[in-house]
């Protein structure tokens, strides 16, 4: 019998569906992350293709101009808080333990607070369609037009309190992750043998709980002008309106590397292991990570170059964005050094990877070109910019990321990913993104605004809008491909064993899916690409996961203690999301929001006190 | 073909597309591009255009040699099928990432040369005779004064060929940004700030601009012209503007604006709209101080119309002027420009007892057009 803590038994199960609700297992939490963030790039997705059908001709009426301001709005807000942001996290769940040669993350029950509370908040944010409206004023939500003068209803609301809980979840699982990743290597993994997908998770990390701060004091001031009257954003008390830009700039262009960076360092696994060869210049490539991740602060008015700030300010923070591009390039030219003279295999998972660099380059570039103040002033604010974002985010942050889905698949669930529906999948989606996107560089070039819902005919814009709607149309057929790849190669799918591509890292060592304890043993690490030394340090291959499938059978009744199961971080995250609530529906004089954000306080309260009278793990009944 | 060498085709086949694509690219400068950012009129976008210009064929180059590499690399050290060799275990070459990482330093300082020359340029005004312009921006439209000969109007204005225009901008309400594409690249509008910037026409002609930054519903429809006159059609135009509006008289032909003005007179516009020596625009402070008392919000300025009829679109530039036109208007604003102000404040839109009568649509249609 298990003992019991407070008030309930505490759960055993590691099963079914009582089990994924109390799981503190890291891949499981993975997984969740994944599934999750997945279903929202789908919704994202079906709000930019909304879009696009409403624009793909002159004065076409298939959506109104303020639900085309919420699509717009709430288009960026899921892409980047609710699918390419969570996407990273549930890499980092499902591979950070296993490539360091951990068990676990340091703290699984705060693990699977960081998933509740990142769904809840989720959640909070989209309900906006149901409740009354979505924010409408775009994912940097410029003062005053979101005040309470311009700007009433609850749309705001479910904007500022969405992020504010969001941010909770982001903070939590990165302070997790560096504790994870400074304490938790196997014993011989220094900083400089990190693989450097780590090293990415771990400046990630620092720019979260750096960043996440900065909005929230922007996203606190904002509801307190709407709700209690304050005067932060409110002109006519003397406030001025840019501070609110510099808040959410300060964080917002971190927060640009927070979806990139994960991103490099799922290429730099993956190109190295399809190539056969290690990674071409480590220490430059950490290096340049770091140094992305250090002036990612210092080029935040590179969004504000018409917001006048006068010639020095738009000189010198146009010269530190153009700096910016040397540590980014240099990586380019390590991965593609990473590759010459390699041996290699274009796989679904590479030939993600080689797509993602060559329109990275793209996307580099033109953001090179917005760099240039004087000459941004006529691209700032049109499709040019629409297309340089669509560039780096997605032809980069997402490409990345189904490379890293292809590449870990194998890992999380035993099976491979169909290849050939996989090339298939990486080809309708590469071409439809060029064909949706390119075009968009004429069009800001041809003097068309983003964020409006429609445009006449004598403009001269037709052509390319309907082609960009036409590449749409080709992404969704690609994205519909992956699903179909997904769901059969779970059920049908090749069974992948424990090393697949002849990979480098410590996760490829363990079997396929990995045991609930990762390692039998903790390995020791001699270097870097600690796995591929293993197996070929003595110029032989020795055969692929040999050394660890036997033990494991041996290992099952030697009690490797884990973590166990723990209901407390859903009923904190419970709490959070039901304060949100309150706070969403808030009327000033009214009482009743007050009281249910006070009782979702306590419900946290309360699961927090008792997750932390809770030990980790039980006592080991045997 | 095996599938290697068909992703090489269809990565080559790609390349070539999008060089096609991009060479289509120059044709923006036909009239059918009212917005063209490559079809510059002024010393402040043609100089914009020029660095522009630079730093892409920079950026070409780049990509094709970064590019390139790229693509040649991933084809010429791709597995061939049986291949089993193990490449070399390189872990670097210091030389050579050097060297790598001093080229686009290089680049970046020389493109940063003229970019912090350029910024100075449009930035700063130039010395000597140099035509004031103030601009107000509302919610979804341009208020325009011009501080020394006076004249007031909206959306629409004028300015003479060769001379620098100093733009003082301030907004009413939320953020807009003041662009026109051909002219010169935009500046926010920011309410309680006064920010600043010039530009200048070189060629006669009416120019497009429209509002940059998302300010909200009509956002779409914040647009204006901007005319670049010859120096005695310029003058010739303030003249016009600073007259009062004409007063209907007695005449037949009078007969419907006359009715029209009355309308206007009755009917509220005039809480809104000023039309010189005919209706000046009532106390709006104590005004609104009512309004919010009786009706909760404040009403809202609305464009001057003393001389509407001189101007060759409508609504802040988003149709052009003509009796159908204003009448589709004036029936239901909100469907022609959808969230505007007059559609909800104006009490003949929102009380259906008041609404306007095709008689009366009529009159004020014909007296708008009178406006000359």
């Amino acid at each position: 019998m298990a003992t019991t803590t407070g008030v309930l038994q505490r759960p055993t199960s590691t099963t079914g569906l009582w089990g994924w609700i109390t799981t503190v297992d890291h891949k499981k939490i993975g997984a969740l992350y994944g599934v999750t963030a997945f279903i929202f790039f789908l919704i994202g997705g079906v709000e930019a293709t909304v879009m696009r059908l409403q624009l793909h001709r002159p004065e076409f009426d298939l959506v109104s101009p303020e639900v085309f301001s919420q699509l717009f709005t709430m288009h960026a807000l899921t892409m980047i808080f609710l699918a390419v942001m969570p996407l990273s996290a549930a890499f980092f769940n499902l591979v950070v333990p296993l490539m360091i040669g951990a068990r676990d993350v340091a703290f699984p029950r705060l693990n699977a607070f960081s998933y509740w509370v990142f769904l809840f908040g989720a959640i909070l944010l989209q309900s906006g369609w149901l409740l009354g409206g979505s924010p409408n004023a775009g994912w940097f939500a410029y003062a005053p037009l979101t005040g309470p003068g311009a700007n009433p209803g609850n749309g705001m609301e479910f904007y500022l309190l969405g992020l504010a809980v969001l941010g909770v979840s982001s903070v939590a699982a990165a302070l997790n992750f560096i504790v994870t990743i400074i304490n938790m290597r196997a014993p011989g993994m220094t900083l400089m043998r990190m693989p450097v997908f780590i090293w990415m998770t771990l400046v990630t990390s620092f720019l979260l709980i750096t960043a996440f701060p900065v909005i929230t004091v922007g996203l606190i001031e904002l509801y307190f002008d709407r709700e209690f009257g304050m005067n932060f954003f409110n002109v006519n008390a003397g406030a001025d309106v840019v501070l609110w830009q510099h808040l959410f700039w300060v964080f917002g262009h971190p927060e640009v590397y927070i979806l990139i960076l994960p991103a490099m360092g799922i290429v730099s696994e993956v190109l190295p292991t399809f190539s056969r060869k290690p990674l071409f210049g480590y220490p430059i490539i950490v290096l340049s990570g770091i140094t992305i991740g250090f002036m990612g602060w210092a080029v935040w008015s590179h969004h504000m170059f018409t917001v006048g700030l006068g010639p020095v300010a738009n000189s010198v923070f146009a010269i530190t964005t153009m700096a910016i591009a040397i540590p980014t390039g240099i990586k380019i030219f390590n991965w593609i050094g990473t590759m010459w003279g390699g041996s290699i295999r274009l796989s679904t998972s590479m030939l993600y990877a080689v797509g993602f660099i060559f329109v990275f380059i793209v996307g580099g570039l033109s953001g090179v070109m917005h760099s240039i103040a004087p000459s941004d002033a006529q691209q700032q604010d049109t499709y040019f910019i629409v297309a340089h974002i669509h560039y780096v985010l997605f032809g980069g942050s997402i490409f990345a990321v189904f490379s890293g889905i292809y590449y870990w698949f194998p890992k999380a669930t035993g099976k491979l990913l169909n290849e050939g529906i996989g090339k298939l999948n990486f080809w309708v989606t590469f071409i439809g993104f060029n064909v949706a996107f390119f075009p968009m560089h004429f069009l800001g070039m041809d003097g068309m605004p983003r964020r409006q819902p429609t445009y006449e005919s004598n403009m001269g814009w037709d052509l390319w809008n309907m082609v960009a709607t036409g590449g749409t149309l080709i992404i969704v057929l690609g994205v519909l491909i992956f699903l179909h790849n997904f769901f059969w190669s779970l059920r049908k799918g090749e069974r992948a064993g424990a090393d697949p591509w002849d990979g480098r890292t410590l996760e490829w060592s363990i079997a396929s899916p990995p045991p609930e304890y990762n390692f039998a043993t903790i390995p020791t690490v001699h270097g870097r690409d600690a796995f591929w030394d293993q197996k070929y340090a003595n110029g032989h291959a020795v055969p692929q996961g040999a050394s660890d499938d036997e033990e494991h059978e041996d290992d099952e009744g030697h009690g490797i203690h884990m973590p166990s199961p723990s209901y407390w971080p859903l009923v904190a995250a419970v709490g959070l999301a039901v304060a949100g609530y309150g706070m969403v529906f808030h009327e000033p004089g009214q009482v009743a929001g007050a009281i249910v954000a006070i009782v979702g306080a306590a419900i946290t309260m309360v699961g927090v006190y008792a997750w932390a009278m809770e030990p980790a793990s039980e006592p080991s009944e045997h | 073909m095996t599938s290697k060498h068909r992703s090489v085709v269809l990565f080559t086949s790609l390349v070539t597309i999008l060089g096609v694509v991009l060479l289509s690219g120059c044709q923006f400068t036909s009239p059918g591009h009212p917005q063209s950012t490559f079809d510059p009129h002024g010393p402040v976008a043609e100089r914009q255009m020029e660095l522009f210009w630079i730093i892409f064929w920079a950026a070409l180059f780049v990509m094709i040699v970064v590019g390139g590499g790229l693509l040649y690399t991933v084809f010429r050290f791709r597995r061939k099928p049986g291949e089993d060799r193990m490449p070399e275990q390189t872990h670097g070459n210091a030389r050579l990432e050097i060297a790598w990482t001093i080229a686009p330093t290089i680049v970046l300082a020389v493109v940063a040369v003229p970019t912090v020359l350029t910024q100075f340029y449009v930035s700063n005004t130039p010395e000597g005779d140099v035509l004031q312009v103030n601009v107000t921006a509302h919610q979804w439209w341009w208020e325009i004064e011009y501080p020394d000969s006076g004249v007031k109007t909206a959306n629409e204005f004028h300015v003479p060929v060769g001379v620098p225009v100093e733009v003082n901008m301030t907004s009413s309400d939320v953020l807009h940004s003041f662009w026109i594409p051909k002219l010169a690249g935009k500046l926010d509008v920011i309410p309680g700030k006064n920010l600043t910037m010039w530009f200048q026409g070189d060629n006669p002609g009416e120019y497009y601009g429209q509002c940059a930054e998302f300010c909200g519903e009509a956002h779409a429809w914040m647009r204006f012209r901007v005319t670049v006159d010859t120096k005695e059609d310029y003058e010739a135009w303030t003249q016009a503007q600073l007259a009062d509006a004409v007063t209907p008289g007695d005449d037949y032909d009078d007969i419907l604006p006359k009715a029209g003005l009355n309308v206007f007179r009755t009917s509220g516009c005039i809480l809104c709209h000023s039309i010189s020596g005919v209706v000046e625009l009532p106390d709006r402070a104590e005004l609104n101080k009512a309004y919010i008392a009786s009706e909760g919000y404040r009403i809202s300025k609305g464009p001057n119309l003393t001389h509407l009829a001189s101007r060759s679109t409508m609504a802040a530039g988003i149709r052009e002027l003509n009796a159908e036109n204003l009448r589709e208007w004036l029936e239901d604003p909100d469907k022609v420009k959808p969230g505007n102000y007059m559609a909800r404040d104006a009490q003949v839109y929102y009380d259906p007892d008041q609404a306007l009568t095709d008689t009366e649509i009529t009159e004020l249609v014909a007296y708008l057009l009178s406006l000359k």
